[in-house]
């Protein structure tokens, strides 16, 4: 990533401390810009965003907040971890093999991806990292329908658990196009098949042996039928863990709970039928572009509701500020920004303009960085007392978000800058070439410097999250005084079983300022 | 609104269809800009006046009004309007308008990593035959095939796009390899360039080149004039698939075409003639 941001700010210059990496000159080439920026995608998003918000959140969150001992098959999860496991070792090592890593852009599409070189490596990683999303989903589901605790009706279940139920759903639905396709596109490069490979193509100066017939926009219907519900699987559980955090630290019940369940669920929905906006310049004709542009706009509404929900719900309540609240509050106007940018994106003759310009970058950057990336800061902090039995430190945490929240604006802001001028996404140069970016230009280097800063916000959160380990403040079961089931368990939670109690569920998720209560916070095993 | 995208870098359009364009995107603009204003401002009075220091106790209940419903259905309203109102039309006038080829001024676009090839029908206005086994890199790299009917006057530049102003345009857009993208961006024109695929891109340009120059004048731009970018990744060289885009007024695109003529009678080959091949 701090890599590429180098080679925007300062093309073809002498990368400091890591240039070794890129040859004897020390600088970036332009095939190895490619690589990085197809790598950064995929890693970021099946790498890391995937493993931690649904992988590690959710396999060790929702069984506790449902009170059940365990997840429902633990050879499952097994599979599905060293699946994703076998599936990361071959996208790391494919930096290291002849071929390089893949280069095609973390979308792939063909034939450029059929062409370039190290893109075997990233399909047959992808088969594998797909597996593993479709067993770990597949466990989810069966989890949360079969083993919710005495009295947790769907009703009275965190928001946490139905975004992690409902993200479950896409990922197995999603799925299974993408490996297929994924299959496909590995037989077109290594046994000469053509399903995205049309006929009368030169390459490289010579006709391209190839039977042909195929269709390259197949490609892009079958990854986009995955990837975008992938981007809800990415955001669902981030709201989710906002959910839990906003309730618990304005001391209120979650504004507009059943609003925001059925939203989930709609958003889930929807989210199967907007795909081809990402493909409006494709040469789509009246009848399909009408028809995923409303939908886009019909998805935009129920986002609206939960964002809306929980800006409601800070009224009223007893608002404490710690680092997991600060992380979740910042949240709320970074998605902001990053949902509502996407509006002109989805509308097709907006998007004319602004399709694949930076404008994008800086859309779903803002949904994923300090959308989704700010929830799972805002997570770690919130249950790590739950998962070590020690607190992180409130001030290495507020040293964490405030710069990260300032450098993270100016990393991203400037996009919509740049994309508002029209340059293009994936420039090695940044744009240096072209004359429509000479205005906005200038940004490049601002924003670079920015990602070093934001780099280097993170060296607070590593320290403390190592250190917290060890020396943290001690928790008891409930340091944050919650209401939702995990925080019945023992804080670490019991090796097998999770609970020392019998877990039987009285009430809502967010019983907080219940009138007349004994507490400020009624939990759900609390018998009346 | 405009002029607040146009401050932070929207460049001057230079199309009809690009007014439309701009159009729906300041509509879209505005939508955010008020949502956004009124979320922030909520969210900042929210934090301060509820504050765990100042406000002890929680209210069970928090807000009561149904202003959110009424926030949503205007939501629902405004967008309902972008999409009637702006998009669908700018879409039925992009892909049912087409303009018959001769109706406007025909120009294929070939693109290729990492150069576009513009081929132009000649005087008789319609093109030769094209044949993939004819490509030559070098020679021929649209693989025209000289002695097919209508190919005798048919002539080709690199990277080098010449239209008149206020006469509609039609591009047929392919690509010889990969999928590219053919992107004037002061004409808000973008289409994808798709392999097997001949996809029709029209529009008209508002101003000259000479015209647009002086519309950047005291400009980080000045002097940099219009031109064709690649906005879909097409390989190594992606980011300097560069062309060049000359809008000219009516008779300087005529005499821009006598021009070609003259070079593809002087050099009697498919040499490409837009200066290069003057010494032999």
């Amino acid at each position: 990533m701090m890599v590429m941001r180098w080679q925007l700010a300062y093309p073809e210059t002498v990368i400091p401390f890591l240039g070794y990496l890129f040859g004897e000159a020390g600088i970036m080439l332009p095939e190895q810009y490619n690589s990085l920026g197809a790598m950064h995608g995929t890693i970021m998003i099946f790498l890391g965003v995937v493993p931690l918000a649904v992988g590690a959140f959710g396999n060790y969150v929702v069984p506790l907040q449902i009170g059940a001992p365990d997840m429902a098959f633990p050879k499952l999860n097994a599979a599905s971890y060293w699946s994703y496991f076998v599936g990361g070792v071959i996208m790391v090592a494919s930096f290291f093999m002849p071929e390089g890593a893949a280069r095609s852009g973390w979308t792939s599409y063909p034939p450029l991806s059929i062409f370039e070189s190290g893109q075997t490596m990233w399909l047959i990683g992808m088969v594998f990292l797909i597996t593993s999303s479709l067993l770990g989903s597949m466990n989810f589901i069966t989890t949360i329908i079969q083993l919710r605790a005495p009295g947790l009706t769907w009703m009275r279940l965190p928001i946490f658990v139905w975004a992690q139920f409902v993200s479950s759903f896409l990922l197995v639905l999603a799925f299974p196009p993408l490996e297929a396709a994924a299959i496909l596109q590995l037989m077109d490069r290594i046994a000469s098949t053509s399903f995205f490979m049309p006929s009368g193509l030169v390459y490289a100066g010579a006709p391209v042996d190839v039977s042909g017939y195929g269709s390259p926009l197949l490609w892009q219907h079958l990854f986009w039928f995955l990837a975008h519900p992938e981007v809800y699987v990415l955001i669902l559980p981030a709201m989710g863990i906002v959910g839990e955090i906003l309730a618990n630290n304005t001391r209120k019940p979650i504004w507009g709970y059943k609003s925001i369940v059925f939203a989930l669920v709609i958003l889930g929905f929807l989210s199967f039928i907007v795909w081809a906006h990402h493909m409006f310049l494709t040469g789509m004709g009246q009848v399909m572009s009408s028809f995923f542009q409303t939908t886009t706009m019909i998805i935009s509404i129920p986002s609206v509701i939960i964002l809306t929900a929980y800006f409601m719900s800070l009224w009223g309540g007893s608002i404490r500020f710690n680092t997991p609240m600060l992380f979740a509050l910042a949240f709320l106007p970074m998605f902001g920004i990053g949902g509502l940018t996407g509006l002109p994106l989805g509308l097709a003759a907006a998007d004319i303009y602004l399709h694949d310009t930076y404008y994008v970058i800086g859309h779903f950057h803002y949904v994923v960085a300090p959308g989704t990336l700010f929830a799972l800061f805002a997570g770690i902090y919130y249950w790590f007392p739950k998962i070590t039995g020690r607190k992180m430190n409130e001030a290495l945490g507020k040293l964490h978000f405030w710069p990260s929240l300032i450098f993270m604006n100016g990393v991203f802001m400037p996009m919509f800058i740049q994309g508002l001028a029209g340059v293009s996404r994936r420039l090695y140069d940044g744009g240096e070439m072209y004359a429509h970016a000479s205005d906005v230009l200038q940004w490049n280097e601002f924003m670079s410097i920015s990602a070093f800063c934001l780099g280097a916000a993170q060296i607070p959160f590593i320290i403390n999250f190592f250190m917290s380990i060890f020396v943290g403040e001690k928790a008891d079961r409930n340091p944050w005084k919650s209401t939702t089931v995990e925080w019945a368990a023992p804080s670490p939670p019991i090796g097998h079983g999770n609970f020392d109690t019998k877990i039987i569920v009285h009430r809502e998720a967010y019983e907080y300022g219940v009138p007349d209560a004994k507490n400020d916070f009624t939990p759900q095993t609390e018998e009346t | 609104m405009l002029g607040l995208l146009q401050h932070f870098g929207l460049p001057v359009n230079a199309s009809i269809q690009g007014e439309h364009i701009d159009n729906a995107n300041v509509l879209m603009h505005w939508l955010m800009l008020i949502l956004f204003i009124g979320w922030g401002a909520f969210f900042i009075i929210s934090l301060v006046r509820f504050r765990a220091s100042k406000n002890k106790t929680s209210d069970y209940t928090g807000v009561k009004s149904h202003i959110s419903s009424l926030l949503e259905a205007a939501v629902a309203i405004i967008e309902i309007i972008a999409l009637f109102g702006f998009s669908y039309p700018v879409w039925a006038y992009r892909v049912n308008e087409v303009p018959d080829t001769r109706d406007a001024e025909n120009i294929r676009v070939v693109a290729q990593q990492f150069a576009w090839n513009i081929h132009y029908p000649g005087k008789d206005g319609l093109f030769g035959t094209t044949r993939s086994d004819l490509v030559d890199e070098q020679e021929n790299p649209i693989g025209l095939d000289r002695g097919s009917p209508n190919a005798s006057d048919d002539f080709f530049t690199i990277n080098q796009l010449h239209i008149p102003a206020h006469k509609k345009i039609r591009i047929d857009l392919t690509t010889k390899d990969v999928i590219h993208n053919f992107k004037l961006p002061e004409l808000r024109v973008s289409q994808d360039a798709i392999p097997g695929m001949v996809i029709p891109v029209h529009f008209e340009a508002t101003m000259t080149s000479e015209e647009f120059l002086e519309t950047v004048k005291g400009t980080p731009r000045e002097g940099k004039g219009l031109e064709i970018s690649c906005a879909q990744l097409c390989g190594l060289g992606h980011y300097r698939m560069k062309g060049f885009l000359t809008i000219h007024d009516q008779d300087g695109y005529r005499v821009w075409l006598d021009e070609e003529a003259e070079y593809l009678l002087e050099s009697g080959d498919d040499e490409d003639d837009w200066g290069d091949d003057e010494d032999w």
